[in-house]
């Protein structure tokens, strides 16, 4: 595989690439058109591609009729939230296991990785129970509170292993410098990981965006993201295809463009740094 | 580095995590552990009482236990299957040198992000409709009976959808680990004469072995409880066809409020999971110490 | 001012013992190098003096007063690391202002004292650059930058120029001891390369094992070295060490003799063998050769010798210049 390619076959892999790369996408582009039809169009055969009367009436729609915008700001408020927190919470950790590490640290590491292993199944009861008991049922506060430890230890080994590449004689420089431990991070370790933070906050927010086993299990209308606000078009709704598009859309856009900015950043993350 | 102040303010940071993580695993598991033992049903209250090793008795020899357990394996199985073969040949694809390729490359790893309530909603009622949906279009084109995808194929059908959503993350990582290929490495296999298929078999596979681990040992962890996707297109039918252990325990805890005969499960699901995990975590634990 | 003396100075990871007890005085405005293989402690050491590393026994002095578990910025002590350590989000003008804006300076003295720096250090033009756009030896002259403008006691070099190629290197060993020459202020210098030692240093610590091997002036270790490690490190090419029946002649158990003196000549001498390997510098020459009865002998002569592979050829070492060690490798 010499680069050395010859026109031709670049010219094949062309082909051979965007036609996959369509189909993969092609459920994502059908929602997308489908919101833009009535429904009508929606379910009319043969099916209509791009030529027919495009309207914007389902987003009104679905928005008078379900209040789309309240399940939208609960979905921010529990993903971007969850994230803040799980961030404040790792980076003094990942601080320390990076910069100060002893021979505990690998093992606290595996620890923290194992417990995200343990499946939801195994703690939805007692989980369940103490929700209801203390009234965290529907609550944007409970969910916030699930899915800040359940993302606590991938926030920790992103941050760790961004932590990682710097090196310590850096900070170790600033200390002969004078500065202070307060100084040190703000002026010197903060900004070279700015990017490495802003990579696991993205990737943090969009696993907590689709996080569907909690949502769906702890949250009913209140506090209902949008995981359990599309689930609910699941019947007898899910007949209005051209709403359930425009819905649809409205969830997955903004993430899709952030998953798009992150995605290098989402390989390390998914894998705990196994793959770079 | 490593002098005592340093030390000292290192465990004082890491505290906060490690203490809610580790509140955060042991309360409900020991609840769970407890309530296991316990016939607990929250329609009748006030009965609670010891009963030893019955709720697992129960669950692990209900039929449904093992048709569960049978579903479970294939959709893990399929779905592997479906997203390591179908990974490895996309990653070649996009290993190439063609037009668009960051275009393409963004389109292939899309349905990672889609949610899976859409994702499973989206293929159920537009793509997969008997009558109205666009796989029944083509089939009609064709000349073909369209399928009723979740009355005759409902497992295959959910195992199309979760390939579907877990195919990008496969792609994503193989094409890393095969762009950090040695390039001098495939120049020296051409050199020494191998063809394309013999650097592929002897140079390339190899190569993406870890890799590959990896994905199976990740996808199985969030495969083994595939929950959203089940919910919101078969819930668990037609009958229990497409019931898997953690839809088991679900239908066994908000459903039929048995907490007891769920918690059961819910231990027996944690300790399929620490299968898994245990040789994940060596995995990894390994790469670390590099 | 900026001495520094080391009492009862020892390091121990756990039950490892690393450095085991050193004493060391060093004197105001001396160049000092630190020198001996990878893993000897001298990095260790360094550390220590900067703060960075605790001590597990001992006191570190420095002008006086007990720094010994003083923090790295309260020493006084300026540091260069082997790989820079620059910030790579500041420009040069940042980097080389940084320490002074912890120490809570004013602008304008900042500014003048940054510009002082640059203009030493020929720096002058790439004050808005940041360190990814420099060359290795202009992001050395940063670090360096970096660390004068503190004014410190003393100045701590880890190892650095082993990431610079080989004629930077030279360059970079010039300014340093210009540099030395300039400002007269206390600089420990750690570095695993002999040459460095010998050109630098106005005295030099040879390290081994955590234990100080020989402590003395280039030239004091060049010509008396206290023991068979020092000889044998201290020197380029390495001074041959014979043992066996020539040793025994000789009455000691090491015999060594520097390949620059011994005499050679293709006709007569004390000891007889064939010529191996040669290499040309132009200035020099340095014969391999293969001594009947001893083995491996290397002799370095003018640069017009010339030889061929295999030849007869006969060695005779300078007995005034014979190094005797005994049994327990030390001089005799």
């Amino acid at each position: 595989m010499a680069r050395s390619t010859t026109t031709r076959s670049k010219v094949i892999f062309t082909v051979i690439g965007w036609t996959i790369g369509f189909l993969i996408f092609f459920p994502i582009l059908w929602t997308f058109l489908t919101s833009f039809k009535t429904e009508g169009t929606a379910i009319a055969t043969p099916p209509q591609f791009l030529f027919f009367d495009w309207t914007l009436e389902n987003y009104h729609e679905v928005q008078s009729r379900s209040n789309y915008f309240k399940h939208f700001s609960n979905s921010v408020v529990i993903s971007v939230g969850s994230t803040l927190i799980g961030l404040a919470l790792a980076i003094p950790a990942a601080w320390a296991m990076a910069f100060s590490p002893t021979k505990r640290t690998k093992d606290i590491l595996m620890w923290m990785l194992s417990t995200k292993m343990m499946p939801s199944v195994g703690v939805l009861v007692p989980l369940y129970l103490i929700f209801r008991d203390w009234g965290l049922l529907d609550t944007r506060i409970g969910l916030v509170g699930v899915l800040t430890l359940i993302n606590l230890p991938i926030i920790v080994w992103m941050l760790y292993t961004y932590f990682k590449e710097i090196p310590g004689e850096i900070l170790e420089a600033a200390r002969m410098d004078g500065a202070s431990l307060m100084k040190e991070i703000v002026y010197v370790l903060t900004p070279m990981a700015v990017p490495g933070i802003a990579s696991t906050m993205l990737l943090n927010i969009i696993l907590a965006w689709n996080e569907a086993f909690w949502t769906l299990n702890l949250t009913t209308s209140n506090a209902a993201p949008l995981t359990q606000f599309i689930a609910s078009y699941s019947s007898p709704e899910g007949l209005f295809w051209a709403k359930l598009s425009a819905a649809s859309t409205m969830a997955i856009a903004p993430i899709l463009i952030m998953g798009w900015f992150s995605q290098k950043q989402l390989v390390r993350g998914l894998t705990f740094g196994a793959v770079k | 580095m490593a002098t005592l102040q340093t030390r000292a303010t290192a465990r004082i940071m890491m505290s906060p995590a490690v203490i809610l993580l580790f509140l955060w695993m042991i309360v409900p598991l020991v609840m769970t552990l407890y309530f296991s033992f316990l016939r607990y049903n929250l329609l009748m209250p006030g009965t609670e009482e010891f009963i030893g090793f019955l709720n697992y008795q129960y669950f692990l020899t209900d039929p449904a236990f093992f048709t569960a357990l049978g579903n479970t394996l294939v959709l893990v199985g399929g779905t592997l299957l479906i997203t390591v073969i179908g990974g490895i040949l996309l990653a070649l694809v996009l290993d190439q040198p063609f037009f668009g390729q960051g275009i393409v490359r963004l389109l292939v790893i899309a349905p990672f992000f889609v949610m899976p309530t859409v994702s499973a909603l989206v293929w159920k009622n537009m793509l997969m409709h008997p009558v109205n949906g666009l796989f029944a279009w083509i089939a009609r084109l064709f000349g073909f009976q369209p399928i009723d995808w979740f009355a005759q194929l409902p497992m295959f059908s959910i195992i199309l959808i979760v390939a579907w959503q877990w195919l990008p993350f496969a792609t994503l990582i193989l094409l890393t680990a095969l762009q950090s290929l040695d390039g001098e490495q495939k120049e020296a296999a051409e050199m020494d004469g191998a063809g394309a298929i013999s650097r592929f078999i002897y140079l390339v596979l190899p190569h993406l072995s870890r890799a590959i681990t990896v994905v199976i040992l990740i996808q199985t962890i969030f495969l083994l409880s595939v929950f959203a996707e089940i919910l919101v297109t078969t819930n668990g039918g037609p009958g229990i066809q497409t019931t898997n252990i953690p839809y088991l325990i679900y239908m066994q805890a908000l459903l039929q409020f048995d907490v007891g005969g769920a918690s059961a499960g819910g231990i027996v699901a944690v300790v399929l999971a620490n299968i898994v995990a245990f040789f994940l975590i060596r995995l990894i634990g390994k790469n670390l110490e590099r | 001012m900026g001495s520094i003396t080391l009492e009862k100075v020892s390091k121990s990871f756990g039950t490892t013992s690393v450095i085991p007890e050193i004493d060391l005085e060093i004197n105001d405005g001396e160049f000092v190098v630190f020198v001996g293989p990878s893993g000897c402690g001298k990095s260790t050491l360094l550390r220590m003096i900067a703060g960075l590393e605790d001590l597990s026994g001992g006191r570190i002095i420095i002008d006086g007063k007990d720094m010994s578990s003083e923090a790295p910025a309260k020493r006084g002590l300026s540091m260069v690391f082997q790989s820079y350590a620059l910030y790579p989000h500041m420009t040069v003008y940042g980097n080389i202002a940084f320490p002074l804006k912890m120490d809570g300076q004013e602008k304008s003295a900042i500014d003048k004292k940054v510009k002082d720096a640059a203009h030493i250090l020929n720096l002058t033009n790439y004050l808005d650059r940041r360190p990814g756009q420099l060359s290795g030896g202009q992001r050395q002259r940063v670090a360096i930058g970096r660390a004068i403008v503190r004014q410190p006691k003393a100045f701590l070099f880890d190892e650095p120029l082993s990431n610079l190629d080989a004629a930077l290197r030279g360059n970079m060993r010039l300014e340093i001891s210009d540099l030395h020459h300039q400002l007269k202020t206390t600089m420990i210098y750690v570095t695993h390369d002999q040459v460095e030692a010998m050109t630098m240093a106005d005295k030099i610590v040879v390290l081994n094992a955590g234990r100080i091997e020989q402590v003395g002036s280039p030239m004091e270790l060049y010509r008396s070295p206290k023991n068979v490690f020092v000889a044998g490190f201290i020197g380029s090419p390495r001074m041959n060490l014979i043992e066996g029946a020539e040793a025994a002649k000789h009455n000691v158990t090491t015999l060594g003799v520097r390949p620059e003196h011994i005499r050679i000549s293709t006709t007569e001498g004390a000891w007889k063998g064939k010529v191996g390997v040669t290499e040309h510098l132009g200035s020099d020459t340095f014969i391999h050769t293969q001594v009947d009865g001893i083995g491996q002998v290397t002799v370095r002569t003018d640069g017009d010798f010339d030889t061929k592979h295999g030849q007869p050829i006969f060695l005779t070492p300078d007995p005034a210049r014979l190094h005797r060690f005994g049994a327990d490798g030390q001089v005799i």
